[in-house]
């Protein structure tokens, strides 16, 4: 559905990103772990054409992907930055509205409200509170929400547990699995790498720029360098 | 305090607010700051002063057309330029598009102050001042241009600037094109700061580059935030009080911008928000106030 071939992307003299391919099937979750200043985000921003690239390609559909932002929206891919970035001077009705930016089919909008709703019930509960106001997993799940209502069939997640409580990173991770079976395809950037790669079909490690390894999130999990870098666990420990 | 001289004021206040709404819309709804629109007065003053002087092919009876097309060509022709600089600048984020405009306006100044064709440091003169930029004309172009603004700002295309102005990203991601809208902010804020340059080369019936100085540029930006971004009647009040108040203080001569400076600095200091912060004045705004003060006299009598 999505192939990135051999991309690269400099901020100024920095090669942040070193020929990055990466491949994603329609219906599947693909992570992306990595440490911090690995590139993770660098390649949701360049996907969703908030960072130039210089050269490579991005193929969506059997299609050259357009690098303007709003294009890329129109064309069925949505991305929900790092950080929350939501409307904080807008109620949650007029953030999730603002999804909804570029549809014109009413039925269409009001019948993913209402799914947005089964998934986030809170969000129906704040429905006309200033979202500004919310705490960080509502947040969260707003700007889940408008990424949402965009109705895209891939969605980019950037770090959706970031400062969250565990109890709460479980349950956005079991919205990403229900958003899953909604049809959609995911593309999920994630710290948490232990999180990430359990909820995954198919992951890609990150390391300074370069895809160090990939493979099934399956195998990934099981596989000891990932266990020592990323999940914690040291060799003496199995001793 | 003569007729003449409080009219006078009243022209000022109404070139200062043309500059302003532009500014309002650019700064206010779509959140860039700017300091070079001195640069863009300068652009339409020329424009339309050498419109006027070696242009002036209709009859002496059509003036008032030949005026408005001074008017007309002064911020078409900024409003080009500024589509020339916003192309290259406006990729620059926060501060480095501010400090562009900057050299910009100065960049303007500096070219005005010396090619000789455009009169050099000593300007344009002799611009015909009988029957242009009158009051009435102020007015009426004044009016005009905050009804098409007011209408910008309540179409789909202000909201989507007020969307850039406060999430960029998040107005991207939800498929805004972040760049085109601020360039069209850019263009019409730029068209009305020619259109104000304009009608001030035919109130004095002179002009020169270093009535286009950065603190022109400065004062129209103060004057956005003084009244509050994000507000039309903000903007109006404030360039109304901030054009009046170095006049009402003249009586201090030496020490009245000090003062006009320590006014600023108070207001904003009292009213970080501006004097309307992000409100606009309306009448069902009167209404809802006096509703509000209303159960407060009951109690207390």
């Amino acid at each position: 559905m999505l192939s990135v071939n051999n991309l690269n992307v400099f901020y100024g003299g920095i090669h942040a990103l070193k020929g990055v391919n990466i491949d994603v099937q329609e219906g599947q979750i693909v992570s992306i772990i990595g440490s911090n200043g690995a590139g993770k985000s660098t390649l949701i921003n360049a996907i969703s054409g908030i960072v130039k690239y210089k050269d490579g390609e991005i193929i969506y559909k059997n299609e050259k992907l357009p690098k303007q932002a709003h294009k890329i929206v129109k064309a069925g891919i949505c991305q929900v930055p790092e950080g929350r970035v939501i409307f904080a001077n807008l109620t949650v009705m007029e953030n999730l509205n603002m999804g909804a930016f570029l549809r014109t089919d009413k039925d269409g909008i009001e019948k993913d409200l209402e799914r947005i709703f089964r998934l986030f019930p809170i969000l129906k509960e704040r429905e006309k509170q200033i979202a500004g106001t919310l705490s960080g997993g509502e947040q969260q799940m707003l700007a889940m929400g408008r990424g949402l209502m965009s109705n895209p069939n891939l969605i980019l997640l950037d770090e959706p547990s970031l400062g969250l409580a565990p109890l709460l990173i479980n349950t956005i991770f079991d919205i990403i699995i229900e958003i899953k079976n909604m049809g959609k395809t995911i593309l999920l950037v994630e710290q948490n790498a232990f999180k990430a790669l359990s909820i995954a079909d198919k992951a890609y490690v990150l390391e300074q720029g370069v895809v160090a390894m990939e493979g099934l999130a399956s195998d990934l999990i099981k596989d000891e360098r990932i266990q020592e870098a990323y999940l914690g666990k040291k060799k003496s420990e199995s001793m | 305090m003569s007729w003449g001289y409080l009219s006078g004021i009243l022209i000022l206040t109404g070139i200062n607010l043309m500059t302003v709404l532009g500014l309002s819309l650019l700064t206010g709804f779509t959140g860039l700051f700017s300091f070079g629109h001195a640069g863009f007065m300068a652009i339409g003053a020329y424009t339309a002063a050498m419109f006027t002087l070696k242009l002036n092919i209709l009859p002496e009876s059509m003036s008032q057309v030949q005026f408005i097309l001074a008017l007309i060509a002064g911020g078409l022709v900024s409003m080009l330029i500024s589509l020339i600089i916003g192309k290259l600048t406006l990729n620059l984020k926060g501060d480095y598009f501010c400090i562009a405009t900057l050299g910009f306006g100065e960049a303007i100044r500096l070219i005005l102050d010396n090619v000789q064709y455009f009169g050099g440091a000593r300007g344009l003169s002799s611009i015909p001042t009988q029957g242009t930029t009158t009051l009435t004309n102020v007015v009426i172009i004044n009016i005009i241009a905050v009804a098409v603004l007011v209408l910008i700002i309540r179409s789909r295309h202000g909201r989507n600037m007020v969307a850039i102005r406060e999430e960029e990203l998040a107005a991207q991601t939800i498929g805004i094109d972040v760049f085109k809208y601020k360039l069209i902010s850019f263009a019409i804020s730029a068209f009305y700061a020619g259109v104000a340059g304009g009608l001030m080369a035919h109130y004095f019936g002179y002009i020169q580059p270093i009535m286009f100085k950065m603190v022109k540029s400065t004062e129209m930006t103060i004057i956005v935030i003084f009244g509050g971004l994000g507000s039309v009647s903000g903007s109006v009040i404030g360039t109304i009080l901030l054009t009046f108040l170095p006049e009402i203080l003249r009586s201090f001569s030496n020490w009245r911008l000090v003062l006009y400076g320590a006014a600023v600095i108070i207001i904003m200091i009292t009213r970080p928000q501006g004097l309307m912060g992000g409100k606009e004045f309306s009448i069902k705004g009167i209404m809802k106030f006096f509703k509000k003060a209303r159960p407060k006299e009951e109690v207390e009598s």
